[in-house]
């Protein structure tokens, strides 16, 4: 819904383009337009401030270089600032010497912590742990019959009962060392960072359990007041490490970089989705590219590995940009495609999507008539689209469920695409464009600018 | 790599522009409620807030059209929950801390400086008013203040949320209860995001609607969280309503349309439908929920209330949430929540002038009696007063 970082300087460069060199009345109008970016990502006001004065600085040194267009380097210089701040340590896990190892999850009402407490617990037993859940939130009505089903679901044992919060805690304690359990999460009521008394019996649960790691579960939805949540967590519990919740949403997610720069502890881990094996550690590169809205192009490629077998995607690739793109390999990537998740979503994380297509409903349903088509054209006819005529049509037609219309529209749209990867592959790899793939790639990874020149409607090239 | 990268780029922009082509004609609009409420025109107000389909009728009549005659009686506009206007403010202004600096500064100065627009856009920015709302309301300002009808700083303060104010006014916040045959209860749709509180809404609301002396039942139409009918349970207990539940992963639209049924049987008032927490941008629950809202009013019942829940630490992405949520479920009012935090909820605020979304409940605290009426002039009051 909001413009992309790179949509915003679009219109300031094009207007530069004729003058060479940036004046210090330039730089101030693109700074803005950073900062109203990250503004509209809910970076808050005041750390918004200073990422915009540090970008300023970096900005006015890296004058010389004239090789870039001044929109990619500004683009570069924002990203690595934004990936400066996010990343840093990172945080590694010490189990304790004598276990198990304490965790407590702190946050306000509604931001996943019971959800993320299985989550978490998942996640250790998935690095050999065996932990123990404690539900020690008996304020929500449920809460701990919540967090048994999630228990069952991921065979982990849950531990409560109805006393008060602080015993429960001590006793899950008692219960793990019992149990032999290594790891021990404690799932705490969430809370309101200005109410005294709730404030009181977190501090007083830390106090009686002495975690080893406190995590801070945040929603990405968060507004400004993340700061404000945040540092009172902070003062009170002594935060390890955040979990960022719902970064499955749209949201860009700025409470992270919010946080991250106030609190100074490293964003742990990341929950992306409703099932409980969406949870991975954070990967700072990427949320960066989020903030901005430029997409997830790495998310994009992971899931694109464990989707596509890499051999074959790589010769239908090399066919694709030599031109000899059929439509078996359309509806083979087509396939894979599937696998990779629901079409809108990919279509979101896609950088320099044209406007029409990042806001169109496209459900995965759609794509049946087009592969039902295909499906009913013989070997020949999908290698040489061309050879089809009136009366294969009608066959393909009768064949698919489908209209004359449609198989037409579907021919012709095909031969464009033919035509765009064949020009693409003409500028961008060469001949044999393996021995400049890793420089383009570690390109890549440090943000953008990397992609090759000429590709259609990238951000990074406007 | 590079080659994975141009692969997938290619294919999906070649099927988006496939699919894309393949549906040229228009998406028809969402079909409107089944219960459509007669409109009367909307007295002008002084300065008419963009309003969208939720226009403001003064007097809600029964559809016009019914098929057997029902006379048609004029329902006093009702409010769940007698406002306790000075709670409203009390309970914000335990968050007002940090905006009393800001005005503190600029009441503080003899003139209207460049500090005190960046004062106040701050201030505005930090409520989550968000970027483009707080232009457009600073813009204003600043003409009137360069035609020198403003040049007072304690002027423009007032002016600013005089401006407010009026952009708030006129919507209609009643939380429409239309009475008809006793078999055919009147359904309140519950929407939201995850975790925003829609369950602790509904358990709220039906105390309060108990104590207005309806019969209610509440349907749990969550069946995705674990335990989420379990805590709707204990909020029916609490409250005296009934409780229609199904198994857990079950149908969501058919637990609520057993819910109306059942409050049809028993002769119901009012049947609250809770609903699972689900992303907006995720097509296939937003597809889920498009089908709970038509299946709700497909029984003996009338859906007169689809309520969005909103938590006020929402950022910017609250209005795309809005935005969602109103396209897929005729969304008629919001539901504010956790308005008793440090968080000022300010999106609400560009919810509603840009949607046309109006805000009908507060939560402001964990209690049965704290959730309240909207009042739009103490919500901007509270944001600004010292």
């Amino acid at each position: 819904m909001f413009d992309t970082l790179s949509d915003r300087f679009d219109g300031i460069f094009k207007r530069l383009r004729g003058k060479g060199r940036l004046t210090d009345g330039d730089v101030d109008e693109v700074l803005g337009e950073i900062r109203t970016a990250l503004l509209e990502a809910d970076v808050n006001v005041a750390v918004a401030r200073t990422v915009v004065a540090r970008i300023r600085e970096a900005a006015i040194g890296a004058h010389l270089s004239q090789a870039l267009d001044p929109s990619q380097q500004v683009i570069k210089i924002v990203n690595a600032e934004l990936v400066n701040i996010l990343g840093g340590e990172t945080l590694k896990i010490n189990y304790a010497s004598r276990p198990p190892t304490v965790v407590l999850m702190a946050g306000l009402q509604g931001s996943g912590k019971t959800t993320n407490a299985a989550k978490l617990a998942r996640w250790f037993k998935s690095q050999g742990r065996q932990p123990l859940l404690v539900g020690a939130d008996l304020q929500r009505p449920a809460a701990v019959e919540q967090l048994r089903t999630l228990g069952r679901q991921i065979d982990v044992p849950v531990f409560s009962e109805a006393s008060d919060p602080v015993t429960v805690a001590t006793r899950g304690l008692a219960e793990a060392r019992r149990l032999g359990r290594d790891v021990l999460i404690v799932d705490t009521a969430g809370r309101l960072s200005i109410d005294t008394e709730m404030m009181d019996q977190v501090r007083r649960i830390n106090e009686a359990i002495q975690p080893d790691y406190t995590f801070l579960v945040i929603d990405a939805m968060t507004g400004q007041d993340a700061v404000g949540v945040a540092e009172a967590f902070h003062q009170t519990l002594a935060i390890d490490g955040v979990i960022l919740t719902k970064l499955d949403g749209d949201a860009r997610g700025g409470a992270a970089l919010s946080v991250k720069e106030v609190i100074g502890r490293p964003i742990a881990f990341a929950s992306t989705g409703e099932k409980l094996d969406a949870f991975e550690q954070f990967h700072p590169d990427r949320m960066a590219g989020r903030i901005l809205g430029m997409g997830d192009v790495l998310t994009l490629i992971e899931q694109a590995e464990q989707a596509f077998e890499k051999d074959s995607a790589e010769q239908a690739a090399e066919r694709m940009l030599a031109g000899e793109f059929t439509l078996d390999d359309f509806l083979e990537q087509m396939q894979a495609l599937k696998k990779m998740g629901p079409l809108s979503g990919l279509l979101g994380m896609m950088p320099g999507m044209p406007k029409e297509l990042k806001g169109a409903k496209i459900s995965d349903d759609d794509l049946k008539p087009i592969e039902a088509i295909i499906r009913a054209m013989t070997p020949l006819e999908r290698r040489k689209p061309e050879v089809i005529n009136g009366s294969r049509r009608n066959r393909i037609a009768a064949g698919s469920g489908t209209s004359v219309g449609e198989i037409n529209r579907l021919v012709k749209q095909f031969s464009e695409m033919q035509k765009m990867m064949k020009r693409m592959g003409g500028m961008s790899v060469g001949k044999k464009g393996k021995k400049k793939m890793p420089n383009m790639l570690g390109a890549l990874k440090g943000g953008p600018g990397g992609l090759p020149p000429g590709f259609p409607d990238m951000p990074f090239n406007n | 790599m590079i080659y994975l990268v141009l692969a997938i780029v290619v294919v999906v922009a070649g099927l988006g522009v496939v699919v894309l082509n393949r549906r040229r004609s228009p998406e028809l609009p969402p079909t409107r409620p089944q219960v459509t409420i007669a409109r009367t025109p909307k007295p002008v107000a002084p300065s008419p807030p963009a309003m969208g389909s939720v226009a403001a009728p003064e007097v809600v009549e029964p559809e016009v059209a019914a098929p057997e005659v029902v006379e048609p009686e004029v329902v006093e506009p009702e409010v769940a929950v007698e406002p306790e206007k000075p709670r409203f403010r009390d309970r914000m202004s335990k968050s007002r801390a940090a905006l009393v600096g800001v005005f503190a500064g600029v009441r503080g100065r003899t003139g209207i400086t460049d500090e005190t627009w960046d004062e106040l856009e701050e201030a505005l920015l930090r409520a989550d008013v968000g970027v483009r709302v707080t232009n457009e309301l600073l813009g204003g300002l600043r003409d009137r203040v360069k035609s020198k009808e403003i040049t007072a700083p304690d002027a423009l303060l007032e002016a600013l949320q005089a401006e407010m104010i009026s952009r708030l006014s006129g919507a209609d916040r009643v939380l429409h209860f239309e009475p008809g045959e006793p078999d055919s209860p009147n359904v309140w749709l519950f929407v939201g995001v995850n975790g925003v509180g829609k369950t602790t809404t509904i358990g709220k609301l039906g105390a309060a609607q108990v104590a207005l002396g309806r019969t209610v039942l509440m349907a749990a139409g969550d069946t995705f969280r674990a335990a989420a009918a379990e805590q709707l349970g204990m909020w029916a207990e609490r409250s005296g309503s009934d409780l229609v539940r199904g198994a857990e992963g079950g149908d969501p639209s058919s637990v609520i349309f057993d819910g109306i049924e059942a409050a049809s049987a028993r002769k119901i008032d009012l049947v609250l439908a809770d609903t699972a927490g689900r992303l907006h941008n995720k097509s296939n629950l937003m597809e889920e929920l498009r089908k709970v809202r038509r299946v709700a009013a497909k029984g003996k019942g009338r859906v007169t209330e689809t309520l969005l829940v909103i938590d006020a630490t929402t950022g910017q992405n609250g209005l795309a949430q809005a935005r969602e949520f109103g396209q897929t479920t005729d969304v008629t009012g919001v539901v504010l929540t956790k308005l008793d935090g440090s968080a000022r909820g300010g999106i609400v605020f560009a919810i509603e002038t840009e949607l046309g979304l109006p805000v009908k409940l507060v939560g402001l605290g964990e209690t049965i009696n704290d959730l309240v009426a909207f009042e739009p002039a103490e919500f901007i009051e509270a944001l600004f007063s010292e």
